[in-house]
């Protein structure tokens, strides 16, 4: 590292469990602030906007609500894309029922419907475990799918079954859903949304719930025998990591893509969003973020390698080629560091700390 | 109350009315789940194994009918191509052994889980690079005349698929059963280290696990293939095969054709009487539903290994 801790001597509990115990941290992570509310919005072309940091916050706070309960509570879940469109489908419905309604508390209430029918499919966790849960969770995932695409009521009666997201702006100031919106609004919007809830999430788990989680995780019959209760926090799991997993629909649907159709929810999704967790690093925020990145960042980059090399590629080569080349990246990850990107970046910060002396 | 009627009355009415129709949806959906038994053979054979949860199972399938209809069309006879499509799968397992399964030894289920998801691209991209994504015809001469039978109507075809679906798994069960290969794997999924310590070579087993597996989705892509056409969309039954799978139990061959079977008529009876209340096209997700449901009072599946769990 570039800096060290050395001298640096905590003095009260506070100050030992704090998220960012040394100044130079804090220091670092406000640069990044700085960078991702002024310059980015700045420097940024539109088409960087929209295409990479728009979804890439969104897919990483898609994958902070995975991990909390894959990561933190021990629950293999596939359902993720049911829940986004949970998510998505209640903002488009509070949005059009109550136009009056502001964008954030749209947002919240459709991240809470999320977390109400992630409770109903959680409940089957309760029972079974591990991949009998992970088969379990396809059930919410093809029937909310089909629920979606079935029943009309869900899209208004529009006969295409894709809608087109209602104008909408945040607290009066500036439009960030619709066509009119600027992507500079979007962004930000959408920025303050994860980072708010990416705070919340690790303090959530830094707590007694967030602990709990992780007993469960661990051991689940011997958290029980030291008083945590299963059902509790088994649920609470299912219900913050839908919460989080349905605001990312609906920012996915309202803001990034504009229109809310079922199908951008199928199990593609949710196992694109299995992978962010899993290569980001199990049981990290950090790794969420990483993790989406790196699985929004890896297809783009294919797309251009081809054009670098010169040589004109045609367009079916080159999805099977990136098929082949994302698979080989995977495995080549997980043989690694099979504790993803977050586990890389702890190994590196260690090495660093002594550079250069070996010990 | 319409809704309630049209779930609770009609379809029973219906089924009093016509009982040979309901005896002919449940013999088609029996013969349609030995297809989805065939695909939930193979998950079970690697996980019984190895303790892997294959992902790639529906790729291999897919993987092994786009090599075989590929050998084919480049002229060779079925014969030849059907063994030269098992030297390729077998030579498959040795390089998944290899590459991605040794180095990830002793790692946690869900990171070897992932690896097999990066598998299923990996051979979804390389079968396809090779063979194209065009949608082949796969005809190797099984019968698909619709006969009678005792007043009811079955199509030829599904009952030579379940002919060879009967014998696939007497030979599997004969292999596991009679031969020291078999005794070996048997072994080696009740307990890898008391395997490893009589002197049971585990990365052998792997291979041949592997192989067998990809031995069964030629087969099962073969069958399916002939039905439908060779492509993508083939990859996709493994999806269907899960909910095989957790209601026959993850470790049990036995399990895994009757899951095949009930998954098969339920769903078929499902659909036929009971989609109308629901506005149809419910075949997507009845399966899971029924597994869901199903676990919650039997969390091991029909003939799983009971759960024993110590602190």
């Amino acid at each position: 590292m570039l800096y060290r801790e050395a001298g640096q001597f905590k003095t009260s509990y506070g100050a030992d469990q704090a998220i960012f115990a040394i100044p130079q941290d804090r220091v670092v992570f406000s640069l990044i602030l700085v960078i991702g509310f002024v310059v980015v919005p700045l420097v940024a072309s539109e088409y960087m906007l929209l295409t990479i940091m728009i979804p890439f916050l969104v897919f990483a706070l898609a994958a902070i609500g995975l991990n909390i309960l894959t990561g933190y509570a021990g629950q293999l879940s596939l359902g993720t894309g049911g829940f986004m469109a949970v998510g998505a489908f209640a903002a488009f419905k509070l949005a059009t029922s109550f136009p009056a309604l502001d964008v954030v508390p749209v947002f919240l209430l459709a991240g809470l419907v999320a977390a109400a029918v992630g409770v109903v499919f959680g409940l089957p966790s309760l029972r079974i475990k591990g991949f009998y849960l992970a088969v379990a969770t396809l059930a919410s995932q093809f029937f909310l799918i089909w629920m979606f695409n079935k029943f009309p009521w869900f899209f208004n009666y529009s006969p295409s079954g894709v809608i087109s997201a209602p104008p909408r702006s945040v607290f009066g100031i500036a439009a960030v859903t619709g066509a009119e919106a600027s992507p500079v609004a979007k962004y930000l919007f959408t920025l303050s949304f994860v980072g708010i809830l990416a705070l919340a999430a690790k303090n959530l788990i830094r707590g007694r719930i967030g602990r709990s989680w992780m007993a469960i995780r661990d051991m689940d019959i011997a958290a029980e025998i030291i008083g945590i209760k299963p059902l509790a926090a088994k649920l609470s799991a299912f219900a913050v990591s839908s919460f989080y997993v349905g605001i990312a629909g609906a920012l996915w649907a309202l803001v990034y893509t504009g229109s809310v159709e079922a199908l951008a929810f199928d199990i593609d999704r949710s196992f694109q969003i299995l992978f962010m967790v899993i290569i980001g690093g199990l049981g990290s925020i950090l790794g969420s973020f990483l993790g989406a990145a790196f699985i929004i960042l890896t297809p783009l980059f294919l797309d251009r390698a081809g054009l670098w090399f010169g040589f004109p590629v045609p367009v079916n080569v080159l999805t099977n080629l990136e098929n082949m080349i994302f698979g080989g990246l995977i495995v080549f990850f997980l043989i690694v560091e099979p504790r993803g990107l977050a586990r890389l970046w702890q190994i590196a910060k260690e090495k660093l700390r002594l550079w250069p002396f070996p010990h | 109350m319409e809704f309630l009627e049209a779930v609770f009355v009609t379809p029973f009415a219906s089924i009093a009315d016509n009982p040979e129709f309901l005896l002919e949806v449940i013999i088609g959906g029996l013969l349609t789940g030995v297809m989805y038994s065939l695909v939930a053979l193979g998950f079970v054979l690697i996980y019984k194994a190895s303790g892997v949860f294959n992902f790639a199972q529906g790729v291999m399938v897919l993987f092994a009918a786009l090599t075989f209809v590929g050998l084919i069309n480049l002229g060779m006879p079925v014969w030849l191509a059907f063994l030269a499509t098992i030297a390729v799968m077998v030579a498959l397992a040795f390089v998944i052994e290899r590459v991605v399964l040794r180095p990830l030894v002793n790692q946690e289920p869900i990171i070897l889980f992932m690896a097999t998801i990066g598998i299923t691209f990996f051979l979804n991209g390389f079968g396809q690079l090779v063979w194209g994504s065009d949608i082949k015809v796969l005809d190797i001469g099984i019968p698909k005349e619709p006969i009678i039978i005792g007043g009811i109507l079955i199509n030829e075809f599904d009952l030579v698929a379940a002919a060879v679906a009967g014998v696939l798994v007497a030979g599997l069960a004969v292999f596991f059963q009679k031969t020291t290969v078999g005794r070996a794997l048997r072994a080696v999924a009740d307990d890898h280290q008391a395997a490893l310590s009589v002197g049971i070579p585990l990365k052998t087993i792997w291979v041949i696990v592997w192989s067998v597996a990809g031995i069964v989705g030629l087969v099962t892509g073969i069958m399916w293939g002939s039905n439908l056409g060779v492509q993508f969309s083939l990859s996709l039954i493994a999806l269907k095969a899960l909910p095989v799978l957790i209601l026959g139990g993850f470790t049990s061959i036995p399990g895994a054709i009757v899951g095949g079977l009930i998954v098969g008529a339920g769903e078929k009876v499902a659909e036929v009487f009971w989609g109308p209340a629901f506005g149809g096209a419910i075949e997507d997700w009845f399966a899971y539903m029924l597994a869901l449901v199903f676990l919650l009072f039997r969390p091991q599946g029909l003939f799983g290994e009971r759960i024993i769990e110590r602190v």
